[in-house]
């Protein structure tokens, strides 16, 4: 590309020149100018060469604070701009990549404090759950241990006043049996029979 | 410079010696003022500009360094990675022109680059130095070059001297280039300015026409400006691409 452009800027530079050198000759030819050549080409002018001396001296001269003091500052100054920015971009970076790693340190706490936190609810909820089972069953064998026990002298009562039972009946059925034949009779005939008699109705 | 009705258009590139006899006798006139003057005012824009050492630029240091990334872009692209040693001679060759350009447009000043001994000794010293920068990188296969590549050998006779006329006239093409765009303007800008004395020598119509040059000077002004950037620009990026050729292997 950079071919491509020179060679236009020659090309064009070298249809310009002869233009470009036409028109002071133009001019000299003018009507009114005065007829005396160009200054530039008046070499018995020792100023002419003079300036050229001068000039490669002043150049030299140019080129070298050039060269060896105000182009290095300037350097010095691009170089130095390219680090800090360099060194600010890392810092930039890393600080970044600590906010980045901060982030999910904090996402990581959040995570393991939530499933913390679920597992303390689900326990409080468990540990509610099994006292309440617990309670519960407390309270059933407490029933069943006082319905057992009542059951029991229930039970006793009923057997007490079934023993009572027969005993009131061996009595009443012996003075019954006095009162209506004005006998005695044995006990143990009375038992048998009220025995005999329960017996047949279940009792 | 116009007296009566004649033009003297070439008259402003004279050279008259400055601090009196003391210039006569050294040859300093004011073409190596001026050159002092133009590298005074480069170094001191970089010196100056360059004093804050901001990380962050004022305006001058930036322009500063706008200036020397611009040369520096110029001449690494063009040139390759060779381009870094070249790179303080093709800023001084870019900034000397330029400000000689330039300088050549303030009243009362005088445009060094607008003589042709000037340009052709800056041409000449461009030619030289990418002849010695060929022959120490290519040795004698720069001399290959004047035969190119892939032409048949019969046509040897004709295009070996083709190339080195062409190569022989880079120089004059460079200086004549440059020289010739200086005088081109500073003499259309002497002639309009003429016209607008002469034109105001002749009473109040004179007067009113005399505006004309005046108008078309500023616009002139304009075109001087753009001409003496591009000229300095085409001379330094022709020295870029001859070094290229130069460190070209």
């Amino acid at each position: 590309m950079a071919r491509s452009a020179a060679s236009s800027i020659r090309r064009v530079a070298s249809l310009l020149t002869p233009l470009a050198l036409a028109l002071p000759v133009m001019v000299m030819a003018a009507p009114g100018a005065r007829a005396v050549g160009m200054p530039q080409l008046d070499f018995s002018n020792p100023l002419v060469i003079g300036q050229v001396v001068w000039g490669a001296v002043i150049f030299l001269v140019l080129y070298l604070l050039l060269s060896r003091s105000a182009l290095p500052k300037v350097e010095a100054v691009l170089t130095s701009r390219r680090q800090t920015i360099d060194n600010d971009l890392d810092i930039a970076h890393r600080a970044k990549a600590e906010a980045d790693s901060a982030v999910d340190e904090l996402h990581q706490a959040r995570r393991s404090a939530m499933a913390e936190a679920q597992a303390n609810v689900d326990k409080v909820i468990e540990d509610a759950r099994l006292a309440a089972l617990r309670q519960t069953q407390d309270m059933n064998a407490r029933l069943a241990t006082e319905i057992h026990e009542a059951e029991t002298r229930v039970a006793a009562a009923r057997t007490a006043a079934l023993g009572s039972l027969r005993q009131i009946a061996d009595e009443t059925a012996q003075v019954l049996v006095r009162q209506v034949t004005g006998t005695s009779v044995p006990a143990d005939v009375v038992a048998r029979t009220v025995d005999h008699a329960a017996t047949a109705r279940g009792l | 410079m116009a007296a009566g009705s004649t033009i003297d258009a070439l008259g402003q590139f004279e050279l008259h010696p400055v601090l009196g006899g003391l210039g006569e006798a050294l040859r300093f006139s004011q073409s190596p003022l001026m050159m002092i003057v133009a590298s005074v005012a480069v170094l001191a824009f970089l010196y100056v500009g360059m004093r804050p050492k901001a990380v962050v630029p004022g305006r001058l240091q930036a322009a500063a360094e706008i200036c020397y990334d611009f040369i520096h872009n110029m001449a690494v692209d063009t040139i390759g990675p060779e381009g870094r040693a070249f790179f303080p001679f093709v800023f001084t060759l870019f900034f000397f022109i330029l400000a000689g350009n330039y300088l050549g447009l303030l009243p009362f000043s005088f445009a060094f680059t607008s003589h042709v001994a000037v340009t052709i000794a800056l041409a000449l010293m461009v030619f030289v130095l990418s002849v010695i920068v060929s022959l120490k990188a290519q040795g004698a296969k720069f001399f290959a070059h004047f035969m190119p590549a892939g032409a048949p050998v019969a046509l040897a006779p004709l295009l070996v001297p083709i190339e080195i006329l062409s190569f022989l006239s880079r120089p004059v093409s460079l200086s004549i280039r440059l020289f010739a765009n200086m005088v081109a303007g500073h003499v259309m800008l002497e002639m309009f300015a003429a016209f607008t004395i002469m034109l105001a020598g002749l009473g109040l119509i004179g007067d009113a026409l005399a505006v004309g040059p005046v108008v078309i000077n500023v616009a002139l002004m304009a075109l001087e400006l753009l001409v003496g950037a591009l000229q300095a620009y085409v001379f330094a990026i022709l020295t870029c691409i001859y070094l290229r050729e130069a460190v070209a292997h």
